[in-house]
């Protein structure tokens, strides 16, 4: 094996559906999902979040041709927005990103006071981590991208109805662990964007497919959708930003770091979380350069299920797509007048 | 966080949202700072049909700042006064609060505001 496998969260995405379904326990089923999620993906970026950081700087082209589409003078928000990649993919628009990592939305801000140079943030965000939580970023004259960031819950977005002209919403929708939860997402980016008045506000939503037969993954058709997938940082100390990290445990030239091998008949590596700041120790310890393990919860979406998730939080598909092992919808609150005759 | 930001905000809590009181937020103890950015005057044209105008004014106001008119500018003024194009732009893209706290007029939550950045995540009572 080359890489860590993903195991299955099944069983547990299985109990706490049941206890969404189960009748009066609406709320301790949310703070169940909440209490899960705050393990599998919320305490993960916080902990792996410049390592993150520097491994995420390419714009998907779908994501990119939808913020350049966008009209000058543009309001859109960036919800889940890490690192803030997309923030200044388009400096004609005003973007807001907001996350629910408060370690990703420093990272953001600290980039967005740079100069255009993506490649150049990302290495100094990489290697001067004390510099981009300090907060100390904000005299750069020029360059500055017209954009701000915050930190908040997509669950709990803090913007007002119909505030802006479009939502992005990319790698998020994902994590949620109920389809309930998936689907309020996008309720969510649809309440935010403006409708009533042409053109109405569009909501992309972009998320990791099941259907994933071209990548080493192993994921594809009829498999398990709901996973963790572990996230391997190496080093054990805080300093782990300024290290080259290894990818993989036995073989560092080929496991990428998204790239494991499904095992569904595997044990399981025990999901292992940071204790307080730092990164805890992982789990499969064979001396002291262990990796830290990280799991991360995935729910992978099979073909299809995302434009059913559209239309229950009351949205319209505008279109959608498929690209390399994502599926991406561009959805609004109201059909566009021309496409009511199909 | 940006005076921009600001007008589009409002409380993270559910049930705060129907109310008329939870926007816009209300800044408390707030540290501002000016930052030079690059007037696009284009940008701010076409941003303003965005802008809830009557919540920019109380922002405004509640910041520190002289009051703003009751109505706002339409894209022709905008674009014929220079002095009014900057004043605005300083207003909401040069103008940062680094610190303090928002406050819903609904419910009363007070947010954090820390080096720049604003926090909305809710106690789990709230959410």
């Amino acid at each position: 094996m080359t890489s860590l496998p993903s195991s299955s969260a099944a069983p547990a995405v299985a109990k706490l559906a049941a206890a969404a379904a189960a009748p009066g326990h609406d709320a301790q089923a949310e703070v169940e999902a909440e209490a899960y999620e705050r393990t599998h993906v919320h305490g993960v970026y916080e902990a792996i979040a410049p390592h993150f950081s520097a491994t995420r700087h390419k714009p998907w082209p779908a994501v990119a041709s939808f913020l350049q589409a966008q009209h000058p003078g543009s309001v859109g928000l960036d919800v889940g927005c890490g690192n803030g990649k997309y923030l200044r993919e388009n400096p004609a628009v005003f973007m807001l990103g907001s996350d629910r990592s408060a370690a990703l939305v420093a990272l953001a801000r600290s980039r967005l006071g740079r100069s255009e140079e993506p490649d150049a943030a990302v290495a100094a965000t990489t290697t001067t981590n004390a510099a981009a939580g300090s907060g100390v970023e904000f005299s750069h004259e020029s360059g500055a991208a017209i954009s701000d960031v915050l930190v908040a819950d997509g669950l709990s977005l803090p913007f007002r109805d119909r505030a802006v002209d479009f939502a992005i919403c990319v790698a998020v929708v994902h994590h949620l662990s109920t389809r309930a939860r998936r689907q309020e997402a996008i309720r969510q980016l649809l309440r935010c964007v403006k409708t009533g008045e042409a053109p109405s506000g569009q909501v992309l939503v972009y998320v990791w497919a099941l259907e994933q037969g071209n990548s080493r993954r192993g994921w594809d058709e009829g498999g398990e959708q709901d996973l963790l997938v572990p996230w391997v940082l190496k080093s054990t100390s805080q300093t782990q930003q300024s290290r080259t990290l290894r990818r993989g445990l036995d073989n560092p030239t080929t496991a990428k770091q998204d790239a494991v091998v499904a095992n569904k008949s595997g044990e399981p590596p025990a999901p292992t979380m940071p204790a307080g700041d730092g990164p805890a120790a992982g789990t499969g310890g064979v001396g002291h350069t262990d990796p830290v393990v990280f799991q991360r919860y995935y729910h992978l979406y099979r073909k299809g299920e995302l434009e059913e998730d559209v239309l229950a939080a009351g949205g319209v598909v505008i279109t959608s797509g498929y690209e390399r092992d994502n599926w991406w919808t561009v959805a609004a609150n109201e059909a566009p007048p021309s496409q009511s005759e199909k | 966080m940006k005076v921009l930001t600001l007008n589009f905000l409002t409380c993270a809590v559910k049930t705060c949202k129907a109310s008329n009181d939870s926007f816009p937020l209300h800044p408390k103890d707030a540290e501002l700072a000016k930052d030079g950015v690059e007037i696009n005057p284009q940008l701010l044209v076409n941003v303003l049909p965005r802008i809830d105008w009557t919540a920019l004014r109380t922002t405004s106001t509640e910041l520190g700042f002289p009051a703003l008119p009751e109505q706002p500018p339409t894209a022709e003024d905008l674009t014929s006064d220079e002095k009014m194009l900057q004043e605005l732009h300083t207003l909401l893209l040069e103008t940062q609060m680094l610190e303090g706290k928002l406050v819903c007029g609904h419910c009363g939550h007070e947010y954090a505001v820390r080096e720049g950045i604003a926090n909305f995540l809710l106690p789990s009572h709230l959410v």
